[in-house]
């Protein structure tokens, strides 16, 4: 299996005044494409700090990224922003939808950077958004719909511009257990068609979901290994 | 990203917030406004002394004679009789800036038709001083250089002096009598309206020059004229016909260098040029003062837009997250701010117009809005916009995604 992300040895340190924070410490590890995969840890083990990294809005003090085999380490902020737009999607704990905005045009922002035209970006934003199975609420605003169908319109837009990994930050961080269920379902579904995930949570119910957990601690993967669940 | 996208996102984001977009740009409003309120009224008094410049005749050189001593004592300027309907045609004839030449003879006298009489100015001058002053007749027929020569017994007349002595009914043909001699009345002069010091142009009477001279007015010698008033060949010449009229009169009055002329030249349009200038300088003092209200209006927009992007740091997270890149974010701010100002400015442009329309109604003060001053408001505004959006909308830019998507 080819590797759709690769990292080896990423250190990143924060300076704060004249203190140092190393919060990770030499991190390596390869994602293949198709692969479900959990990251988890306690807060402050660097999980969330490796996500920044994967979803390109932080860069590594040194080591190297290869992202769908670019190396994304030299690469300019806008350089990043388009990586960002064509290679990645992500899913917020907290939704992240543009409010009084409806949702298909909230599904439709990132081919709005992208530079599509009207016509195309609502064609691959309804499809999207039947995808996750939310097809005849495009008009609704993310206030009108429940948690779960926000979620899944954050899914949509993840999808739309079918992005190489979709990244997904607690993604049901806050829903209820039945719709966690639900918008698992959703990524395990989606993972079966071969869309490659990366997930970060702190419950074990819900990695458990993945085919492969990565478990971090003080800045260090403690564990990888593969659930048996994998697809 | 294309660019009806970006106005329809700032859109959206103003409509969010109706009251505080219309206060926002209320500072605007009120800016463009007054500019152009001020700007029209202002205009409006420089169209008014244009048009008495106009009513005077353009390019005109006054040659008045300059002051004489009898037995101690100096009358003021003017009261020398030096001048003669002889130098009115030299001036004519040998100044090539010069296009036309007119000696006149002023004075004043009761003029009276059947029982209706009326004091008014009467001039004498040659048919040049029609052309000179762009002063045709409505009705009958200018004085002619027959006239002139003959030193007919003819007059023109005002249109004010027309209607006091002749109310509706028309004057042409009749006899009036000035200083109680007869004269034909052959024709009636356009109106002028007001001169630049605010006389009636058309309280006077014309008749040839030489019919003055013989039958008016009293003069030492015979062909002395009070005036001789001179249109030059162009603008550009005005100063050149100055100089060649002192020149010549100097050599006919055999003025040398020890010698005080017995005239002077005065450049009319020179002085009026003057007025315009200070009224000109007026409207742009007005201006000036209704721009700062503008600057105003502009921290005001700045000030909204800081709380703005503080207000969506997080959407601004979202969007850098999902793709856009800095100058994304900057236009997008830059937007919102710059259609905030020139939509201020419209609505702006639109109430000064009606302010000025209202100032032009109630004060019956002429107005004019020029196109100019239009164009000048709706770039301000932009720009406005542009500047003092620029910040706020750099700092959006600038956010970090990842403390812009924790933002609570």
């Amino acid at each position: 299996m080819t590797s759709v992300i690769s990292l080896s040895d990423i250190r990143r340190v924060f300076t704060m005044g004249d203190q140092q924070f190393e919060a990770l410490k030499g991190v390596s590890f390869d994602v293949a494409i198709g692969e479900f995969v959990a990251i988890m840890g306690a807060s402050g083990s660097g999980k969330s700090t490796s996500m920044n990294i994967l979803g390109c809005l932080d860069r590594p003090t040194s080591g190297t990224y290869l992202l769908d085999g670019l190396d994304v380490g030299g690469m300019t902020p806008n350089q990043l922003a388009d990586i960002r737009n064509k290679k990645l999607g992500f899913v917020f704990q907290g939704f992240n939808l543009l409010a009084r905005t409806p949702a298909v045009e909230n599904v439709e922002l990132p081919l709005v950077y992208a530079g599509l035209h009207s016509k195309e970006r609502r064609q691959k934003a309804l499809l999207a958004m039947e995808q996750v199975g939310l097809a005849g609420k495009e008009n609704n605003h993310p206030s009108q719909l429940s948690g779960g169908q926000q979620q899944r319109v954050a899914i949509a837009r993840a999808l739309v511009n079918n992005p190489a990994v979709i990244l997904a930050d607690e993604p049901t961080g806050n829903l209820d257990s039945s719709t966690s269920a639900e918008i698992m379902n959703l990524f395990t579904a989606l993972n079966q068609q071969g869309i490659t995930i990366i997930m970060v949570t702190h419950e074990q119910d819900v990695a458990a979901y993945a085919g492969r957990q990565i478990t971090f601690r003080d800045g260090k993967i403690i564990s990888d290994h593969l659930t048996g669940q994998a697809a | 990203m294309d660019f009806l996208q970006t106005i329809k996102i700032a859109l959206r984001a103003l409509r969010t917030n109706k009251m505080r977009s219309f206060l926002t740009m209320l500072g605007i409003i009120i800016g463009i406004a007054a500019v152009i309120a001020m700007m029209a009224v202002g205009s409006g008094a420089s169209y008014v002394i244009s048009q008495q410049i106009a009513s005077i005749g353009s390019n005109i050189v006054l040659i008045i004679p300059g002051s004489t001593t009898s037995g101690g004592l100096r009358t003021g300027s003017g009261g020398a009789q030096t001048l003669s309907s002889d130098d009115a045609r030299a001036i004519m004839n040998d100044c090539p800036s010069v296009a036309y030449a007119a000696g006149t003879v002023r004075t004043s006298g009761q003029i009276v038709n059947g029982n209706m009489n009326w004091s008014t100015v009467i001039m004498g001058g040659t048919p040049e001083l029609f052309e000179i002053r762009e002063w045709p007749v409505v009705s009958g027929r200018p004085i002619s250089q027959q006239d002139e020569d003959g030193a007919v017994k003819v007059c023109l007349l005002g249109q004010t002096v027309a209607e006091s002595l002749f109310g509706s009914s028309d004057p042409v043909g009749s006899i009036v009598r000035i200083k109680k001699i007869p004269f034909t009345v052959i024709g009636i002069l356009e109106r002028k309206g007001q001169s630049p010091q605010g006389q009636d142009q058309d309280d006077a009477v014309f008749v040839p020059l030489r019919t003055a001279q013989r039958n008016l007015v009293r003069s030492q010698r015979t062909g002395i004229v009070s005036a001789i008033i001179v249109k030059a060949k162009s603008e550009d010449v005005i100063a050149k016909a100055e100089s060649e009229i002192q020149a010549l009169l100097n050599q006919r009055h055999r003025i040398t260098n020890s010698k005080e002329p017995d005239f002077s030249t005065r450049n009319l349009s020179e002085i009026l040029a003057v007025a315009e200038q200070s009224s000109k300088a007026m409207s742009l003092l007005l201006g000036a003062v209704a721009s700062i209200s503008l600057i105003v209006g502009g921290i005001g927009i700045m000030n909204i837009m800081l709380v703005s992007v503080t207000e969506r740091t997080r959407e601004i997270g979202i969007r850098m997250a999902i793709g856009a890149k800095k100058n994304d974010i900057l236009l997008q701010f830059m937007t919102e701010a710059v259609l905030l100002t020139m939509l201020g400015g419209v609505i702006g442009i639109a109430l000064g117009a009606g302010g000025a329309a209202a100032v032009s109604r109630m004060l019956d003060w002429p107005t004019l809005i020029s196109f100019q001053s239009i164009a000048v408001a709706f770039i301000f505004s932009a720009v406005v916009g542009i500047f003092f959006g620029f910040y706020p909308a750099k700092k959006a830019a600038g956010l970090n995604p990842i403390d812009a998507l924790r933002y609570e």
